[in-house]
């Protein structure tokens, strides 16, 4: 009973980690600019398709071991995948932002942007799943009737070093500092002098990079790779971010794990097909009690 | 003549429907264009009932396609329930002879049943705002298709079909394109619904909503009352899409209303200008003549339409008549038909 109880959690925390990882860069986006990047669940697919090709680049043309390749590959998906994100900035954000137009067109420009990746991808690489190239050697440890792999321990102590990396940018360095000013007001920012459209793309690396870390670790762990994989961790990891109170980075990562656990625990005791009816429900039931999320402040209107 | 000018927009739509149901009962148009004719009437009633939301009221709802959903099964299940012989329900209820006097009430039935879901939209809507109240339509739409889904007795994700069975039963009695006749006049009764909910004094509390919401709670318009009544009759009027749909195909299941639909109902609204409603027939008719040109292209469609979209909001993001009639494009036309 306490075994598979544990066994639950660690299963909760594997999967929590991912929705954490994409949490964050919904959060950081929406904090620095108060726009929701909908295209990030599919930057996420992108990093994990950029992954699959950096891996078999260096496994069959280079020949190198699978940890030498590994450690080659996470930077090297990690800055590809934020160079995606940048783009979709360069291109389809900042001209709209420049014009000042209403952040409702940014909105949907962003859901598009999500829809060309998207499709994009099909209509490239064809509909055919792709397999992961394994790269490390699982290892499976029991301990006390609780089983675990090295990769599941790795995704989790993952998750928690990018948060705390995150918390200490935001929080100790003059680009956080930016970030956090340009989040409180953004008028007064360009007048100190702050390079705003630097700190965006900071913004916007950060995000897409460490989606692009979470599309690695999602492609070793589950390793089939679609075009559609993006769509609904995207959703998913956005309520976990709004649910956490978006804007807020403890928030997003509590919330990616709060979600973690609750659609295990769904699985784990009602058909798997409810996972969505209930995650979903959940995150109405959380948005109409509590508006903001559980971190958020609720903002005032002056007339 | 000033008799005729003001009853010439109601004896067009009747030259028109006339011609429409004409030419499809003579056959002499090709069951293609007729049903692409029926999805242009189906994707008018769509953008202009979402256009209420986020046009007029100024709301981002991007969870269309769930009403549709639950309008397109109501009105299908209660369809085949009533007048059809079919392998879940067994012999028909009724004489399948009277669906030809019931069909309305059913495609309705389905309207209202997707006006009581739109209830999970509008409850939230009265703290929630923004962003976040279109996180929670998103939901929505993943909830209805998602419950649907877990439903075995209606075919769960296999979907349901046998409407083809009503409209059998129908033509049996008289022999008519039925459907045609049904789409056409849902069109024209939402268009007309539509326009005179905006304009009328409530209406102007939808755009007082618009414009600053905390502002019109202060000048004692009951943003609640309001936003609850649209949000429901958007919704409604999507499931009497969603119905139409359903009988139009013969078939409906629960992907098919999933958020790429959602998505091309905000296209064409956006496509249209918010808060227009002849934009959004135009769009819509656009939209869908676009659709079928771009068929051929296949998977790259949905990579041209969205990029249709990015650069119409990087060069023109009020669409083709943002704010505006076509009475105020060209002035002309206001002798023969008024908006306001």
């Amino acid at each position: 009973m306490l075994a598979s109880i544990l066994q639950n959690i660690i299963n909760a925390l594997q999967w929590g980690s991912f929705y954490a990882l994409i949490a964050l860069g919904y959060t950081l986006v929406y904090g620095v600019l108060t726009l929701i990047n909908f295209a990030h669940g599919d930057v996420f697919m992108v990093g994990a398709y950029i992954a699959f090709f950096v891996a078999t680049f260096f496994l069959s043309t280079l020949g190198l071991p699978g940890w030498l390749v590994l450690a080659l590959t996470i930077p090297a998906t990690m800055i590809l995948t934020s160079l995606v994100g940048v783009t979709l900035e360069r291109v389809a954000y900042r001209p709209l932002r420049r014009k000042g137009a209403n952040r409702l067109y940014v909105v949907i420009t962003a859901l598009m942007c999500g829809l060309i990746l998207e499709h994009a991808n099909l209509a490239i690489l064809g509909a055919s799943r792709k397999a992961f190239p394994p790269l490390i050697k699982e290892t499976v440890y029991t301990v006390g009737g609780v089983s675990f792999t090295n990769l599941k321990i790795g995704v989790i102590v993952t998750a928690v070093l990018v948060f705390l990396f995150l918390q200490w940018v935001v929080t100790k360095t003059r680009v956080g500092m930016a970030m956090r000013a340009i989040s409180y007001d953004k008028f007064a920012v360009p007048l100190m002098g702050i390079p705003m459209d630097n700190i965006i793309v900071a913004t916007f690396v950060l995000g897409s990079g460490f989606a692009g870390l979470a599309g690695l670790l999602f492609a070793m762990s589950y390793p089939v790779l679609e075009p559609y994989m993006g769509a609904l961790i995207g959703w998913k990891a956005f309520i976990a971010a709004v649910v956490g109170g978006i804007g807020d980075i403890r928030g997003a990562f509590l919330g990616g794990f709060l979600l973690g656990a609750v659609e295990i625990m769904v699985v784990a005791f009602f058909p798997s097909t409810f996972r969505d009816l209930i995650a979903f429900t959940v995150l109405l039931v959380i948005l109409t009690l509590k508006p903001t999320g559980l971190f958020g402040v609720a903002k005032t209107t002056k007339i | 003549m000033t008799m005729l000018r003001r009853y010439s927009v109601h004896i067009l739509l009747i030259l028109a429907g006339g011609l429409i149901t004409w030419l499809a009962y003579e056959e002499m148009v090709s069951l293609y264009v007729l049903s692409v004719l029926m999805f242009m009437g189906i994707n008018v009633i769509l953008s202009a009932s979402l256009n209420l939301v986020n046009g007029y009221m100024g709301e981002f709802s991007c969870g269309h396609a769930g009403f549709m959903c639950v309008g397109a099964y109501v009105s299908s299940l209660l369809g085949v329930w009533l007048f059809a012989k079919d392998k879940v329900f067994g012999p028909p209820v009724l004489d399948p002879d009277l669906a030809i006097y019931a069909f309305p009430v059913v495609i309705l039935a389905g309207g209202i049943a997707a006006a009581l879901a739109g209830l999970l939209v509008a409850i939230p809507s009265y703290k929630t705002r923004g962003d976040y109240l279109a996180i929670i339509t998103i939901a929505a739409n993943y909830i209805i298709i998602s419950t649907i889904e877990n439903i075995g007795a209606i075919g769960g994700s296999r979907g349901f079909m046998g409407m083809k069975r009503v409209l059998n039963a129908m033509e049996d009695v008289v022999y008519l394109p039925w459907m045609v006749i049904w789409v056409f006049a849902f069109t024209v009764f939402t268009i007309w619904l539509l326009r005179r909910y905006v304009s009328s004094t409530f209406g102007k509390g939808v755009s007082a909503i618009c414009q600053d919401e905390v502002a019109a709670e202060i000048m004692s318009v009951n943003t609640n009352k309001i936003k609850t009544i649209s949000f429901m009759v958007s919704s409604g009027l999507a499931g009497v899409a969603g119905g139409l749909f359903a009988f139009v195909v013969g078939y409906v299941n629960p992907g098919s209303f999933n958020i790429l639909k959602s998505t091309e109902a905000l296209v064409m609204v956006y496509l249209g200008g918010m808060g227009s409603l002849s934009g959004s027939v135009l769009s819509a008719i656009l939209f869908t003549l676009l659709l079928e040109a771009l068929r051929p292209l296949q998977i790259i469609k949905w990579i041209v339409i969205p990029l249709l979209l990015i650069v119409l909001m990087q060069f023109r993001p009020e669409g083709i008549l943002g704010n505006k009639e076509l009475g105020d494009v060209f002035p002309w036309l206001k002798r023969f038909y008024r908006f306001k």
